[in-house]
């Protein structure tokens, strides 16, 4: 030991309670926004894969455009742009799960394509040879499998924007990030802080990892 | 097969005139005549590439077609895959076993069956439980109805998948290539359902690659090469004197090995 280093587990644990009091924000705009993102993606995933120009065009335009910027700059232009269109304030907790929404929908939309064209061609024509209508083809035959498939990318993502929650900081969010950052502000313990914050990220996402391997193993996922 | 009733009087089932099919600048169909009477089996042979699964495949609407007349069932289908709505109507008398059975493999065998019944024809649950039981005796299969179709043989998954297309209660039966993807020792299940089948009554369209399957169960067996129909007749006539030169070629190559 130099001398100059010293750990301060104290401080570390000290600060377990006050950045829990973030965890309920960074699971309700990660969450929330999923829920929503996966809803955009369905549409805009199906859109994407019509064979009518007019549909697919506006899916490919949203796809590339939020899949296409930093999910910081899509927070920012929805807090403090949006506004301005709108004539009123935006919540900051629904700017963020607003964001998440439709950054995590954009590449949803592109797991839902890859999916649902994943399903064999030989499994489409299967049901409309049997008499059932696309609609039905799609809703009992083709959606059914494609989703399984779809899991494991959709867990993926549901980590990457759980990470992406802490970006939202800069607006003022009181997720993990922020609560850390404003403990640091009075005690100037940022590594024992930040490293608790990030194992507050890892247990997050380690719980997410591990009911997606179960559920794999359960063979509910993939084929 | 003399026994076997087909009803020239009534109105063909599935007919077909002067049906053109391209995929791009390939001319797959050309000009092809097509009359299939109620209670009649016809199987049609040629190389492949001939068309003959594509033509099979226009007659449930898989593949649209340029140009000609085409009705099935008494419901004509349009060029260019247009009418959808009759298009549905017509798979519903309609059913289709494919070379790769095309199970779904996220059900049971069970609800693979009862699936169709139950959406398009609206039979309760039980209804199409039972019906579907009762097919799977018949293709010999009554014991797996629990099991998932990756659970199964080929021959069985493709019992199944008769089973599955019977329970629409279908007017017409088209197969392509049903026992092309089988193990050879599992061609001859296959081959008996749907020898059963032909035996009682149902009108069949068969594109397949087994010869003596075709001799023996066909009414008609169609020769087609390079899209163009070249000679159709009563299995004895077409096999054993082959009248034209393409025909004699092909079963040459065929039935030697």
């Amino acid at each position: 030991m130099n001398g100059s280093f010293d750990f301060d587990w104290q401080a570390a644990l000290d600060s377990i309670p006050y950045l829990l009091a973030g965890v309920p924000y960074t699971l309700l705009i990660a969450f929330g926004g999923l829920a929503f993102g996966f809803v955009l993606g369905m549409i805009f995933g199906l859109l994407r894969l019509s064979p009518t120009a007019w549909l697919r065009w506006p899916a490919i335009a949203y796809i590339e455009i939020f899949r296409g910027t930093p999910v910081l700059v899509q927070v920012l232009f929805i807090f403090y742009g949006l506004p301005q269109l709108l004539g009123g304030p935006i919540d900051a907790i629904t700017a963020g799960i607003a964001a998440i929404a439709v950054n995590s929908g954009a590449y949803i939309s592109e797991i839902v394509r890859g999916g649902v064209q994943s399903i064999e061609r030989g499994q489409r024509e299967a049901g409309l040879s049997l008499g059932l209508s696309r609609a039905q083809t799609f809703r009992y035959i083709i959606w059914p499998q494609g989703f399984r498939r779809m899991i494991p990318a959709l867990g993926n993502q549901g980590i990457i924007s759980i990470k992406d929650t802490s970006l939202f900081a800069v607006i003022g969010v009181g997720e993990l990030v922020r609560q850390g950052q404003i403990y640091i502000a009075t005690t100037f313990r940022a590594l024992e802080v930040y490293l608790m914050v990030a194992v507050l990220y890892l247990a997050i996402t380690l719980t997410l990892s591990l009911a997606l391997r179960m559920l794999e193993r359960r063979g509910l996922v993939g084929q | 097969m003399s026994e076997r009733k087909i009803d020239d009087t009534a109105a063909p089932i599935v007919r077909m005139e002067k049906l053109n099919k391209n995929f791009g600048a390939l001319h797959v169909l050309k000009d092809v005549d097509l009359s299939v009477a109620p209670g009649e089996v016809v199987v049609i042979i040629g190389a492949s590439g001939s068309g003959k699964s594509t033509l099979i495949r226009c007659i449930n609407g898989l593949e649209e077609f340029q140009s000609g007349r085409l009705e099935v069932d008494g419901k004509m289908l349009e060029p260019h895959g247009k009418a959808s709505q009759t298009l549905q109507q017509i798979r519903t008398e309609v059913g289709m076993v494919f070379q790769q059975f095309n199970l779904f493999p996220h059900l049971s065998v069970l609800d693979n069956i009862t699936l169709a019944p139950r959406k398009v024809r609206s039979a309760s649950r039980e209804d199409a439980r039972e019906t579907a039981k009762r097919l799977l005796d018949r293709v010999g299969i009554a014991d797996q109805a629990d099991k998932f179709p990756s659970q199964l043989s080929g021959g069985q998954q493709q019992r199944v998948a008769l089973a599955r297309a019977l329970a629409m209660e279908p007017r017409l039966m088209l197969f392509d290539e049903p026992t092309s993807a089988l193990d050879p020792e599992m061609i001859g299940e296959v081959l008996d359902a749907m020898r059963e089948l032909a035996r009682e009554g149902m009108t069949m369209v068969i594109v397949t690659h087994e010869m003596s399957f075709a001799r023996e169960v066909a009414d008609r067996v169609i020769y087609i090469h390079e899209g163009e129909i070249v000679e159709q007749g009563r299995p004895a006539d077409v096999f054993d004197n082959p009248r034209r030169e393409r025909t004699q070629s092909f079963l040459s190559r065929v039935l030697s090995h």
